[in-house]
């Protein structure tokens, strides 16, 4: 079972958790053409190792997290809240 | 009837004498032996017939790693098959039976398949397939299924109850600094060295008595460890298996809590699951004694050696009195002093020609010998021997017992589950474990060392392990080198016998012969997961935990390979099986998933309501009067709706609280309509699109004040919107003020709909003026009181078509507000309404709702160009207009009735035209219902190219599932009012 250290809650079963997708996808403006939201929804890289992806923690503190983790292993090098702001207030409290 | 127990041996508790039955019959056994040992003693050797050929099977093991005992516990709903007779405690009263025969384990009928060996070999199954061989009679599938249920019969072990399961079971969590798994004398030192330097210990054993194959030692007493551990506030959890390990050092224990009590108490739980989080994990798990393969070794008789020396000094059962030891290494001389101390004549056959061995000569050494060919049918009269350097049969010896050993296989299981490869030691002839870099240690025998010191030093080397990983110590420390008797061992698999048709088993739970392996290998099945699934060798209760290694030996010879080019098989959990009961836990029944009902539930059913499932929610379905039918019901209730008013429970749609100063600029770029110049005081009808364009959800949002609304959803996706608006919220729109907070629970909603409803909110209000037409036109949104000075938010919303209200008042108020308008609605002749009555007056108006909208569907076919903004940019404005999206050959919403207006159809109705009525047609009919206004069934649903294209063509809604065929007409989506006069009235 993955475990994830939230930064609200501390470290809890993946089930609390839902799967997002990508945190690393730029999302183009609302007004951008069909060529780049198709790049943005569709193209996916298969990463092999440590990828950025986003969890939300549905069943605890509704936190969007990004999450650091290794496809091959899962072991997980960092999270962090999406939220620039919420990182901020992450850090600070170190 | 004589009895195999003898006298001054065991750590049974003869004062506590057990009585138990085996097939029907009575025997006694003592507090402390298992079933096995109990049948032992009893001097019964035929304990269950084999897998395909029923050939008499007797018990071969002390443990889990048992392949023949495998017996029927219980009776009616208790009934447990292929349970372990070598792991199931005995307690008065135990019934238990032999499996896999007819009509009973001395005799069975089905034992000619023993001779009809060669149509059972290696890929019998498949091949049945490809029809019957040898001559591939009747090819194809029909003949399979004609055969399957012989041959699944024939086949098939223990069988289930096939009743609901009676017991409990329940899911329980724990947490530890280190979790040790094996209560042997490295799991023990591992333990107490790490609870001395302050660590929170939990050690799991499986057996019932702690000490692991210590127990099987003539002076152990386990009383002055056990107290030891508990001093140090170690938690010790015997009958406990760790069953399997999952990332970040989560262990799976399965613990048997009352399988080894008579009657035990109805409130424990018969098993319980357990998830432990550990920092560290430390695996003493052990080693499992092979056999060796050579003619009929599955004689009932035939036994691994370390079992037997179980047998004498923890259950005092001496299990043979001439007893033969095969063996290639040097475990098993300690058993041949003792087993010939207790009385027997013993043996041994030792491979080896060149090694020496101190002993006391009470027995025989025979150097250079091996096993060759069992004689006896249903118990052993005498075993033929052979030379080793020529295999041939070159004498026989009398004897009632042959026990084997053919060297020792660490457990490496646990660690397997990491994805973990053993690698070979060709020094012992064993997988050992690799290194990893989680936070695992593997120690005992179950990294290869075979003696006491050693494994002691392995345990405490493997907590300093521990303690340098979770960054606690820093200090040196080593673990002993694999091995440790004083002799090698030889390397002995198989013996092979020189007549043809052997009956040599590598496997003797799924009656694997070593001909089935080279029958694999000539027929190409070569990698070891191939030959595994083609053999079944390897499978089910014991996961080939005795004869893996020797299917892959013989591998490795046939392919002139050495073992570890052959590769092994993957260990997955769970290490010994777990009952579908304790994976369940609590969550059956009425517990299976989480149940939702609104705070007007009780309100609903005094009322006479018949409830639905809607998701996880409890919603009133109809309201039948006397002897009302479903149809009759809802019907009666459409009607008064549409005539003078109904009421009906709308609670479990999400709703949303969005609040900051950015909400409306967050509102407008979430939905597709415009949401800019919405005034407060009123609702608006929104649709949510997803990035790629596609429809997520419908449903209003209200604007209660300039930065704040209350946005419902649709029953179903109520979580997912709220998940979704947080993650544009969180990861996307960083820079916008806005908060989202679900108040699903805190608002109790209710529709008030039909031409009286504003009479009756009239009669409710604190202040009728504010239900007027005026000020509160379609749309309108007020907050105010209801009578009794109850807060209440009241929308103008309709979903039926009519002139409709939804109301919300907190929760706690959810009843006085059904008493309330159920009181002045009655004075109009309303009704209550439920869903059914909902869902008919929904597709007569031409609402979509879920059925409709179900992923696939853009806003144009759902027929809602006109909610799709031209002014702004919003959530899949792009994507929605992409080709696929745009081609005309979409299939568009359109309602349906039937040519023949008495005919009625079902939802998944296939939408055909005359004379193509194949395939997937040309649409399909989503909704459906008997229109109480119309007089007759109407449908919604969608058809390529829409109403414009089909509007005056007689088309065919075909319906196999239900062997049903009618003629259509395809209509306008809004069947009745199409202008929304009653609406706006
Ligand atoms: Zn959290």
């Amino acid at each position: 079972m993955i475990r994830i250290n939230c930064p609200y809650c501390g470290e809890r079963d993946h089930s609390e958790f839902s799967y997002g997708g990508d945190a690393t996808i730029n999302y183009p403006s609302l007004d951008a053409s069909e060529k780049e939201w198709t790049q943005a929804i569709f193209f996916r890289k298969n990463i092999k190792g440590f990828q950025f992806e986003t969890w939300h923690h549905s069943n605890g503190c509704r936190m969007w997290l990004v999450v650091e983790r290794s496809t091959v292993t899962h072991e997980i090098k960092s999270v962090k809240p999406c939220h620039p702001d919420l990182q901020k207030v992450v850090e600070n409290n170190k | 009837m004589k009895t195999r127990r003898i006298d001054n041996y065991g750590k049974i508790n003869r004062d506590k004498i057990l009585s138990f039955r085996w097939d029907k019959k009575s025997y006694k056994g003592f507090e402390g032996d298992t079933l096995a040992s109990a049948l032992l003693a009893n001097n019964i050797g035929i304990v269950g017939r084999s897998f395909k050929y029923h050939r008499p099977r007797g018990i071969f093991s002390s443990g889990v790693e048992e392949s023949g005992a495998l017996v029927t516990i219980g009776s009616k709903d208790r009934r447990d098959p292929n349970v372990r007779a070598t792991t199931q405690e005995l307690y008065n009263g135990l019934e238990a039976s032999g499996q896999n025969a007819f009509p009973n384990v001395n005799f069975d009928l089905a034992g000619i398949n023993n001779y009809l060996g060669r149509f059972f070999a290696a890929g019998f199954y498949y091949k049945t397939f490809m029809g019957i061989p040898p001559l591939e009679w009747g090819k194809g599938t029909a003949i399979w299924m004609f055969f399957e249920k012989f041959i699944r019969k024939a086949a098939g072990m223990g069988s289930a109850s096939g009743l609901p399961d009676p017991d409990a079971y329940e899911h329980a969590h724990d947490f530890c600094d280190l979790i040790v798994v094996g209560s042997g004398p490295a799991g023990v030192a591992a333990a107490i060295e790490a609870a001395e330097k302050k660590l929170d210990v939990i050690l799991v054993e499986q057996d019932s008595l702690i000490g692991g194959n210590q127990l099987a030692e003539n002076d152990f007493d386990n009383s002055q460890i056990k107290n030891q551990l508990e001093n140090l506030g170690i938690k010790i959890m015997t009958r406990t298996t760790a069953f399997g390990l999952y990332d970040n050092c989560v262990v799976g224990l399965l613990e048997r809590v009352t399988d080894h009590i008579s009657a035990p108490n109805v409130n424990i739980p018969r098993q319980r699951f357990w998830t432990i989080r550990a920092k560290h994990i430390i695996v003493g798990a052990g080693a499992i004694e092979r056999h060796i393969a050579f003619n009929n070794n599955d004689i009932p008789g035939v036994m691994t050696v370390n079992a037997s020396k179980h047998y004498l000094n923890r259950y005092g059962v001496l299990t043979g009195k001439r007893i033969v030891i095969a063996t290639n290494n040097d475990s098993v001389y300690e058993t041949a002093h003792q087993l010939s101390e207790a009385g027997a004549n013993v043996t041994v056959l030792d491979s080896r020609t060149n090694f020496e061995i101190e002993t006391n000569k009470s027995f025989e050494i025979r150097k250079g010998y091996v096993p060759y060919n069992i004689n006896g049918s249903k118990k052993i009269d005498s075993l033929d021997i052979s030379k080793i350097e020529i295999i041939n049969k070159s004498e026989t010896i009398n004897c009632d017992q042959v026990l084997l050993s053919g060297g020792w296989s660490p457990a490496v299981h646990l660690l397997s589950h990491r994805g973990v490869k053993p690698k070979w030691d060709y020094n012992n002839a064993c997988f050992l474990p690799s290194d990893t870099k989680e936070n695992i240690t593997m120690v005992g025998s179950s990294r290869g060392l075979w003696n006491k010191n050693d494994c002691i030093a392995s345990g405490i080397a493997g907590t300093t392990d521990a303690l340098n990983r979770l960054g606690i110590s820093k200090t040196n420390y080593f673990f002993p080198k694999p091995g440790g008797w004083k002799n090698p061992i030889q390397p002995l698999y198989e013996v092979k016998y020189k007549k043809s048709r052997s009956k040599s088993f590598v496997d003797y739970q799924h009656d694997v012969t070593t001909d089935d392996v080279r029958l694999a290998h000539r027929e190409g099945f070569i990698s070891v997961e191939h030959l595994k699934r083609y053999t079944t060798l390897g499978m089910a209760n014991d996961q080939g935990k005795m004869g893996n290694i020797i299917g892959l030996s013989l591998m490795a010879e046939l392919l002139n390979k050495e073992i570890p080019e052959v590769g092994t098989t993957v260990f997955r959990p769970p290490y010994t099986p777990v009952s579908i009961g304790a994976l369940s836990g609590r969550n059956v029944g009425k517990h299976f998933r989480p149940l939702r009902v609104t705070p007007m539930h009780q309100w609903n059913i005094d009322h006479g309501a018949k409830m639905i499932e809607v998701g996880l929610y409890q919603r009133p379905w109809y309201y039948p009067k006397e002897n009302e039918t479903l149809s009759d019901s809802y019907i009666r209730e459409a009607s008064t709706v549409r005539k003078t008013v109904g009421i009906c429970d709308v609670t479990s749609l999400g709703k949303i609280a969005i609040q900051g100063p950015d909400s409306t600029e967050f509102l407008n770029r979430i939905y597709s309509n415009g949401f800019s110049k919405l005034q407060v005081g009123r609702a608006r009808y929104g649709i949510m699109l997803r990035d790629d364009g596609i429809v997520m959800d419908d449903g209003t949002s209200w604007r209660l004040a300039e930065n704040e609304y209350f946005m419902t959803t649709s029953t179903g996706e109520a979580a997912k919107v709220l998940s979704w608006l947080e993650e544009l919220l969180q990861t996307r729109w960083t820079d916008l003020n806005v908060n989202v907070t679900s108040v699903s629970e805190q608002w109790a909603g209710v529709s008030v709909a039909g031409p009286k409803s504003r009479e009756v909110l009239n009669n409710c209000v604190d202040d009728s003026l504010v239900v007027t037409n005026n000020n509160l036109p379609f749309m309108g949104v007020t907050s105010t009181f209801l009578k009794g000075n109850i807060p209440c938010r009241i929308a103008r919303i309709s979903f039926s078509g009519e002139l409709a209200f939804e109301v919300y008042v907190k929760s706690d108020f959810a009843n006085t507000m059904m008493d309330l308008l159920w009181v002045n609605a009655k004075k109009y002749d309303g009704c209550l309404y439920g869903l059914e009555a909902l869902g008919a007056l929904r597709v007569e108006k031409g609402h979509v709702t879920a059925a409709e909208l179900d992923g696939r569907v853009t806003i144009d076919d759902a027929g809602l160009s006109k909610m799709a903004s031209t002014k702004k940019s919003y959530i899949g404005s792009a994507m929605r207009k992409r080709g696929v999206l745009k081609n005309n050959d979409r299939e568009i919403l359109v309602g349906f009735f039937p040519t023949n207006l008495k005919e009625t159809f079902n939802a998944g109705t296939i939408v055909c035209e005359k004379n193509n009525i194949k395939g997937q047609g040309i649409g399909r009919i989503t909704s459906v219902t008997y229109s109480p206004e119309l007089g007759h069934w109407i449908g919604l649903g969608f058809v390529k190219g829409g109403l414009d294209k089909w509007k005056d063509t007689n088309l065919v809604g075909a319906d196999p599932v239900r062997n049903k065929q009618m003629n259509l007409k395809v209509v306008s989506p809004h069947m009745i009012d199409p202008k929304g006069e009653r609406m706006y009235a």
